[in-house]
């Protein structure tokens, strides 16, 4: 084997600009990837692994009871910023484990009644893969497309709800694109036709008010490390009134009602429920702090770069996503040069695929410029100074990148690039 | 995704970027790949009277391995003649970058570049002596 250099340990020899030093760290501008956790929810969380360590089951001593005590508490941390009561709340290990059990449980509970589910294409994979394993358990599902803007077709929505239709699962906000869907009309149509309503909020939690009785959820995935909360711990909302049914995917001693076996781990419970509070009582703030750093990111990037295509909806998106195609650069070279910048490539679902991501590709867009597209995600704890800093990097190398592109040559040239035979391989 | 310094070093250094004038009766000019499968080489040789690569350059679309495959083989290809660069195999250029498996096919990429620009080139002054 040769050395493999991480690229960070090979960096560009670039001349520091005036005014220009480089970070000491890339920046970081994956947010929908995973957060930091907020130090506020390490300081909640840290007498929990030491002085009040106790199993939040034992009924006999304080140690139990303190435990308890922070469970319960995050609970109703976790209920309060979903609108929700702390008995409709369980917890899981992250939403990968709520979707499943969310979309399993029910289909597998109401099984002799109902045999279809409904979900978008654009959905995480947990989701679909979800309902790959329930369709070749015979369930029927229908994986709806979505519009151009990445959003749900309602007509489409409702002409796919049958009475054999137990569930419709659609996520809040998408991971890739960051676009809204519209859940209070999506919880409307289900009640109205007597499906239950899931929905992954994972990407939308403490990033845009949730309600799950004006919005008619029935259920909702919840997960710790994308709000700036540990890793290994989630939630799942399961209404009460009317209630909802699951067959449980761990059995064991009972805890969570029955619904998910297991010692809760004390501390990461407390961890997502202080990540709760603290987004619950900031997310108006933030939510104005990140739509101004957003639109003073793409409007320097629109004056300094031509060509550049958002990919989803503006309106309809959280603030810290942007998903765009810089045409004719290639994104993982362009992720190689601007390696003071930690984004993700919009264009692999993951590192080991060279396809183009399903979600892009579901919003129409073709698989060249599928393949230029990067997205950058804004958090709690991006700076101005760090997005000007990007936008420099991003400038320099897409110039680069282009004077360097075949593609972008012939389209300088008027060629349409579309007429070409180009050879597959 | 790990890179080797190799393939480091031609991304942040390329070799040879640029164009020649395609329309140039010495000039020959390789386009392979495509847009929707994330990469294209375009490859041009200028080759003098009696059959040898004086100058080469190229212009990616692709990935930093592509890159590098596209720049390194431009450099492999100057001062050999057509029937010598000809034989340069991607086998050569994906081990002297280290491409990882997931990578061999920029080095593919990078072969056909090489054929199709000798190609075109040959196709060219067959062309003039039948005319
Ligand atoms: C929309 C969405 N759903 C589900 C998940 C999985 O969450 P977790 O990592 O908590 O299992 C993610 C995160 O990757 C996500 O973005």
């Amino acid at each position: 084997m040769t050395t493999q250099a991480r690229v960070r340990e090979t960096p560009e020899k670039k001349d520091a600009a005036p005014g220009r030093n480089r970070p000491e760290r890339p920046i970081y501008l994956d947010y929908q990837a995973t957060t930091p956790m907020d130090p506020r929810v390490l300081e909640a969380m840290i007498p929990y692994f030491t002085t009040k360590f106790g199993n939040p089951h034992s009924r006999s001593h304080v140690y139990g009871w303190e435990a308890e005590e922070g469970v319960e508490k995050a609970r109703a941390q976790v209920a309060h910023i979903i609108g929700a009561d702390e008995r409709e709340v369980i917890f899981t290990s992250g939403a990968t484990e709520s979707n499943n059990l969310a979309l399993k449980g029910v289909a597998h509970f109401y099984k002799d009644k109902k045999n279809h589910l409904v979900t978008l294409v654009t959905e995480h994979k947990c989701v679909l893969d979800s309902m790959r394993h329930l369709q070749e358990e015979g369930f029927e599902v229908t994986y709806l497309p979505v519009k151009q803007d990445g959003l749900v077709d309602l007509a489409e929505l409702e002409k796919a709800i049958t009475d054999k239709t137990v569930l419709v699962s659609i996520m809040a906000v998408n991971n890739e694109i960051g676009v809204i869907q519209p859940l209070a009309e999506i919880g409307r149509l289900c009640r109205k036709k007597g499906a239950f309503f899931h929905t992954d909020c994972a990407q939308a939690v403490g990033k845009i008010p949730l309600d799950v009785e004006a919005m008619n959820i029935d259920l909702m995935s919840i997960s710790g490390h994308k709000i700036y909360g540990p890793k290994g711990i989630g939630a799942l909302y399961v209404r009460r009134r009317p209630r909802i049914r699951l067959q449980a995917l761990i059995t064991g001693g009972g805890q969570e009602r029955g619904m998910r076996s297991g010692t809760l781990p004390t501390p990461l419970c407390v961890g997502l429920g202080e990540a709760c509070a603290i987004a619950e009582h900031e997310m108006g703030e933030e939510a104005k702090r990140l739509t101004r750093l957003r639109d003073r990111f793409y409007a320097q990037i629109k004056e300094k770069l031509p060509e550049v295509y958002l990919n989803g909806s503006l309106e309809s998106r959280i603030p810290g996503n942007l998903n765009l195609s810089f045409a004719y650069v290639e994104g993982e070279s362009l992720i190689l040069g601007i390696n003071d910048l930690s984004v993700s490539s919009g264009s692999a679902c993951t590192s080991a695929s060279l396809e183009p991501s399903y979600v892009l590709r579901a919003l129409g867009v073709d698989e060249a410029m599928a393949h230029t597209s990067l997205r950058i995600g804004f958090g709690r704890f991006t700076t101005e100074e760090e997005v000007d800093y990007a936008v420099q990097d991003i400038v320099e190398h897409v110039t680069k990148l282009r004077d360097m592109s075949p593609l972008w040559e012939m389209f300088q040239d008027g060629v349409d690039l579309k007429s070409i035979k180009w050879a597959a391989h | 995704m790990a890179y080797s310094e190799k393939v480091i070093d031609h991304y942040n250094n390329p070799r040879n970027v640029g164009s020649f004038d395609k329309g140039a009766d010495d000039v020959g000019t390789g386009l392979v790949g495509a847009p929707a499968c994330g990469d294209v080489m375009k490859l041009q040789i200028k080759v003098s009277a009696d059959g040898v690569i004086q100058d080469a350059k190229f212009k990616t679309f692709g990935c930093g391995s592509a890159i590098a495959s596209s720049s390194l083989a431009t450099e492999w290809i100057k001062g050999k003649s057509l029937n010598e660069a000809e034989t340069i195999k991607n086998t050569e250029i994906a081990r002297h970058l280290a491409l990882p498996p997931v990578k061999i096919h920029c080095s593919v990429l990078a072969e056909d570049a090489i054929k199709a620009a000798i190609a075109d080139y040959r196709a060219k002054t067959t062309a003039k002596v039948a005319e």
